[in-house]
């Protein structure tokens, strides 16, 4: 186990440094000049020279790449060329934001997957488990930008029961906070709902034959008993594990999403930063997410390994 | 004279694939997946002769006009017949989901198969990619990677081909760990069968099933990673129509032409739900385990 | 009785107290369509970002709903005889949101900096300006090395934003962080939400003409998204509203949709010299090919359907309403007959282009619309849809054959032609090179009196409508969508809201 963990962890940084020469590599094979892009309307060309100069948009790739190494070893990811803010900065200001929807999504996700996961495997092979499925799959099959302005056309529009856009605060307002949150919370959590729900569904339905289960039942207790108290809580920790996987699934929503509804959150800091062309905005953000990703990662496996046995050693 | 009894009545040992494709072919959600499925590429397929009108005639006259019994569908922003749109728009959703899913499928095999076979030094250099890769989200590596080959169906199809090969290539590294280490794998080998022929002859049939799932599972989410691209500009261009595209432009007009927006968007539903029926009709069928 | 009058007099003098008391604090919410970039005068380059600082940084001048230049900073000014020094008295008694005083000093040091600072992107519009000289307290003498018609103008934006110079010294680079200037709302906050919020400044020079207590700017990119939101009641105003969405806002009487005639334009940028692609087709070849895809076009109907009626047909950098307008070029009728015919003469039988667009819809629809119309005089047409930084890359090296291209306009023509069809200049991308044009455009600019500059235009406008490297489309219009509580709404070509006189009734 021990050695295990080592391993992974060892393997922690040739990744990330894979990561951080793929995005970096990636953008700077992107056409389009950042410097001209954020040059301004008029395009000076005394403009242009001085941000060229200041991001060594001038040096050779391997240069520029060191420079940002550099500096990313010292904590300092940065400037974003666009709004002149330190990377870090941004990352600080945003990462709540895209945390809490990502949190609430992830929440809704769990109790519309687990709940229509148990009901389909309880009720295996009739029509619970096919409707229970169908609905479960229809947030995966809806593209969920479009989900979202439905929704805001119903219920902002027409019914005017949430905000339609914008993002308040907790610490300001938490009812407002979470009135807007409600319709991208839903439209980001539909689609983990479907794979929560088709791992809920294996996993019960492993746990319901085997003999833990068995036993329980030779017992004499009440089937949702067995069926809530002790299958459900021992395929809770697999559909835990798988879930934490799907982080990057839920960033990937995300993107369009908070464009949607104008979070400013990562998704649509990273949009802007791709099609501005503002490299170390992006650069920094996909490091990060990648970090969170791979120690998520770390700690599943880690749990996986503590649930089962023969997967040690 | 006792009768003897003759081989064909007794009753015939099915094989195993035989066996999932009736398992198959009972569960009712994958069949109407596969129906479903189906009828979209026969629309896409038949498009020149059942298209109403031609998909980029635009009208001056006809913008933004409710369904009427001319244009079933209705019209668009510039006068051209939702319906025909969505018919010919076909073509292009599912050309997305199976180009970038077969790209996927033919570059992360073979490597997956190669890292899992081969293992030491390949597997590791090839699993640190491919985690590099996973790491990154998905729609933003794909969204990278169309910016720089440039806006057009094509280029989407190739960026999320190669943004979705690392699932692929996991997948299939993943089922050769657990397959390599079978009897009859180590058997082939001891019997001094070259290790390509032992990939091809004997891993590669045993792990198919879970790739085709995947695969199946993959071109669903491939048609909607293509319906957000474009959604960003990114994919089909004007005036070639996809329904991706068309809700890009629809969303603009949901209050007063939703007609533009509910066809397309109904049909990437109805597409998207039917291959994630099929796959998971396809899992439960190969995996006794889950059926 | 003496004492009776003195009560009514006091009683009355109450009874208007009471009136003008203020009611309970009143914010502005406002609606942007993007995230304005930093908030430094200096370094600022967004349209979006001008709609910010119209709260918060005061100009030496600005303009009026007619294109006037009309006293804000300064009260008046006067052009030394030569025309090579613009003389300005200030106005007394203002002071910066820090309490420092706007003086000559100030002014001195603000523009100084727009011209010094590293990454400075007003240094091209103060170019003429050579030095600053402080006459006294309140006058300041801006000496040209050579005359500037244009100049004006330019003080009424971003180059005319006086900072206060303490600040500035003090936050250097960072300014936009916090911005401390001279206009009727002080920056409170620009986090985590992507929103700026700025409260009254209590010592604005102009306080009563503002109503508000607090103003609230939120960007908004999903126009669908922007929209819901006004209608729901989160915000008071919204800029650049769909135009499609107009008609349903026109029949809701709970708001007021306001269109503003840019003084920008949409046209076609046409490669005719930049570089070899120019040659490589009939179009960037052939002026006669060029004047008959113009005649394939129906300006009007292009409006109509592609910006569903909200935008003014034009042919010029100007607008037609505009007193620059000349008015012996109008803007040609569709006759795909003469089109044909010129194709002929020119030994042209199907020519074909790649037309550059952006990827957004409303650039795609007007780049459907021209090739649909262009079709039938029988040029194929091909959209290549370009992602916008790329684009400006290979329009800057010339690698491209047409090019939907908006401008979003200066005050002064000048603003509107100069970088654009001066030889070598940095918005030429067509690659425009005339000796004739230059030199009129050239003395247009150091010209004072407004008579002569519009003939030498003039010239320059025949000169342009002949050659066509830019084929003028229309002038959009700024939709700007508010609650009908909200009244005194400025319609300044520019199309930025200004927070003067802007009223919300209860």
């Amino acid at each position: 186990m021990g050695s295990f963990l080592l391993k992974r962890l060892a393997a922690i940084v040739p990744t990330l440094f894979f990561v951080s020469v793929l995005i970096f590599g990636l953008q700077q094979l992107l056409p389009g000049d950042p410097a001209i892009a954020m040059a301004g309307e008029e395009r000076d060309p005394n403009v242009i020279a001085y941000l060229r100069g200041k991001f060594h948009l001038d040096e050779p790739l391997p240069v520029r790449y060191g420079y940002w190494l550099r500096g990313a070893l010292h904590g300092d990811l940065g400037e974003s060329v666009r709004i002149q803010q330190p990377v870090t900065d941004l990352i600080v200001e945003k990462l709540p934001v895209t945390l809490e929807l990502a949190g609430l999504a992830m929440a809704v996700a769990l109790v519309i997957g687990i709940s229509a996961g148990v009901a389909a495997a309880v009720w295996r092979d009739t029509r619970w488990d096919y409707v229970a499925n169908v609905f479960a799959l229809w947030g995966l099959s809806t593209p969920n930008f479009w989900l979202g302005i439905l929704m805001i056309l119903f219920f902002s529009v027409k019914l005017g029961w949430f905000p339609a856009s914008g993002y308040v605060s907790p610490s300001e307002n938490l009812g407002e906070n979470l009135a807007g949150m409600v319709m991208p919370a839903f439209v980001l959590g539909n689609a983990l709902a479907a794979v929560l729900m088709r791992h809920t569904r294996s996993a019960m339905l492993q746990v319901m034959a085997s003999d833990y289960v068995r036993t329980a039942r030779a017992k004499g207790l009440d089937e949702k008993v067995v069926i809530l108290r002790h299958a459900l809580r021992n395929a809770l920790v697999p559909i835990i594990t798988l879930t934490a996987l799907q982080f990057g699934e839920l960033l990937s929503g995300a993107v369009l999403t908070e464009q949607v509804f104008s979070i400013p959150g990562f998704g649509k800091l990273i949009v802007d930063a791709v099609f501005n062309r503002d490299y170390s905005v992006v650069q920094g953000v996909v490091l990060f997410t990648a970090t969170v990703y791979i120690v998520l990662n770390l700690l599943a496996d880690l749990a996986y390994f503590a649930v089962n046995p023969r997967m040690r050693g | 004279m006792a009768a003897t009894l003759v081989a064909t009545d007794l009753p015939r040992e099915l094989t195993p694939g035989q066996r999932a494709l009736r398992r198959l072919w009972r569960r009712r959600g994958a069949m109407v997946g596969l129906a479903v499925i189906v009828f979209f590429v026969a629309i896409a397929l038949a498009a020149p002769w059942i298209s109403p009108h031609d998909p980029l005639a635009t009208s001056w006259s006809a913008v933004r006009k409710a369904p009427t019994a001319e244009h079933v569908f209705g019209t668009d922003e510039i006068g051209r017949d939702v319906l025909s749109r969505v018919i010919w728009g076909a073509r292009a959703s599912l050309l997305a989901g199976v180009i970038s899913v077969t790209i996927s499928l033919l570059v992360g095999v073979p490597v997956g198969l190669t890292a899992g076979y081969v293992g030491g030094w390949t597997d590791m250099l090839i699993s640190r990619v491919t985690d590099a890769m996973l790491a990154c989200p998905f729609l933003i590596l794909a969204i990278a990677l169309a910016a720089f080959l440039g806006p057009s169906l094509t280029n989407a199809m190739v960026a999320i081909g190669i943004a979705a090969t690392p699932i692929f290539v996991r997948l299939t590294r993943a089922q050769v760990l657990a397959v390599k280490v079978e009897d009859y794998v180590e058997a082939a080998r001891a019997v001094g069968n070259p290790p390509l022929r032992i990939a091809l002859r004997h891993i590669f049939p045993n792990i198919v099933a879970p790739l085709i799932v995947q695969a199946t599972l993959a071109i669903a989410a491939a048609i909607i990673a293509e319906a957000s691209l474009s959604f960003l500009g990114l994919g089909q261009q004007p005036p070639a129509p996809s329904w991706g595209s068309m809700l890009n432009t629809a969303k603009n007009y949901v209050e007063n032409a939703p007609w533009m927006a509910i066809w397309p968007g109904l049909s990437i539903f109805l597409l998207v739900l039917s291959f994630n029926l099929l796959g998971d009709g396809l899992r439960d069928a190969l995996d006794p385990r889950h059926g | 009785m003496k004492i009776a009058p003195r009560i009514r007099c006091l009683a009355t003098a109450l009874a208007f107290a009471a009136l003008a008391l203020p009611a309970a604090a009143q914010t502005l919410r406002v609606g942007l369509a993007e995230d304005p970039d930093v908030l430094d005068p200096t370094l600022a380059r967004t349209f979006v970002g001008r709609i910010v600082f119209a709260a918060v940084c005061d100009k030496l001048v600005d303009i009026d709903e007619n294109l006037k230049i009309v006293p804000q900073l300064a009260t008046s000014w006067q052009w030394a005889p030569d025309n090579k020094s613009l003389t300005m008295k200030l106005r007394p008694n203002v002071t910066f949101h820090d309490g420092e005083k706007m003086d000559a000093e100030a002014v001195k040091f603000s523009i100084e900096r727009h011209k010094t600072m590293p990454g400075s992107n007003r240094k091209g519009e103060l170019a003429p300006v050579s030095s600053v000289d402080v006459v006294d307290p309140l006058t300041v003498r801006l000496n040209l090395s050579a005359p500037f018609a244009p100049l004006l103008a330019q003080l009424a934006d971003r180059a005319g934003m006086i900072v206060s110079p303490k600040a500035a010294k003090a936050a250097g680079e960072k300014f936009g962080s916090n911005p401390v200037c001279a206009g009727p709302f002080k920056f409170v906050e620009r986090v985590k939400q992507g929103r700026m919020v700025f409260e009254r400044f209590p010592n604005y020079w102009n306080k009563d003409a503002i109503h508000f207590d607090r103003v609230v700017y939120l960007p908004i990119v999903d126009s669908t998204a922007r929209l819901a939101s006004l209608q729901s009641g989160q915000f008071d105003v919204i800029e650049r509203t769909a135009p499609s969405d107009v008609p349903a806002l026109k029949k809701d009487s709970r708001f007021h949709v306001l269109p503003i005639v840019e003084i920008g334009y949409q046209g076609i940028d046409i490669n005719i010299g930049k570089s070899d692609r120019a040659k490589a087709t009939p179009i960037g070849r052939d002026p006669r090919v060029r004047e008959a895809f113009e005649l394939s076009l129906d300006r009007q109907a292009i409006v109509q359907v592609a910006m569903d009626g909200e935008a003014l047909p034009g042919n010029q950098w100007v607008a037609p309403t505009n007193s620059f307008y000349a008015k012996s070029v109008p803007i040609p009728k569709r006759d795909v007959a003469k089109a044909k015919a010129l194709l002929q003469q020119a030994g042209v039988t199907k020519p074909s282009f790649t037309l550059m667009t952006a990827t957004t819809s409303d650039a795609q629809r007007l780049a459907q619309v021209v090739q649909a119309m262009a079709q039938e005089a029988g040029f194929d047409v091909k959209i290549q849809s370009t992602e916008f930084s790329t684009s400006l890359d290979l329009a800057d090296k010339g690698d491209y054959e047409a090019y939907i291209l908006a401008w979003s306009g200066r005050a002064d023509p000048d603003g509107n032609v100069y970088s654009h069809l001066v030889c070598k200049q940095p918005l030429d991308y067509s690659g425009f090179c005339n000796a004739d044009f230059d030199k009129l455009v050239g003395e247009a600019r150091v010209t004072a009196d407004p008579a002569q500059r519009a003939r030498l235009y003039e010239q320059a406008v025949q000169i342009e409508a002949r050659e066509r490297p830019i084929i003028y489309l229309f002038h959009r219009h700024w939709l700007w969508a508010y609650t009908s509580k909200l009244s005194g709404f400025a319609k300044v070509p520019d199309g930025l809201m200004r927070l003067q006189n802007l009223q919300l009734a209860k």
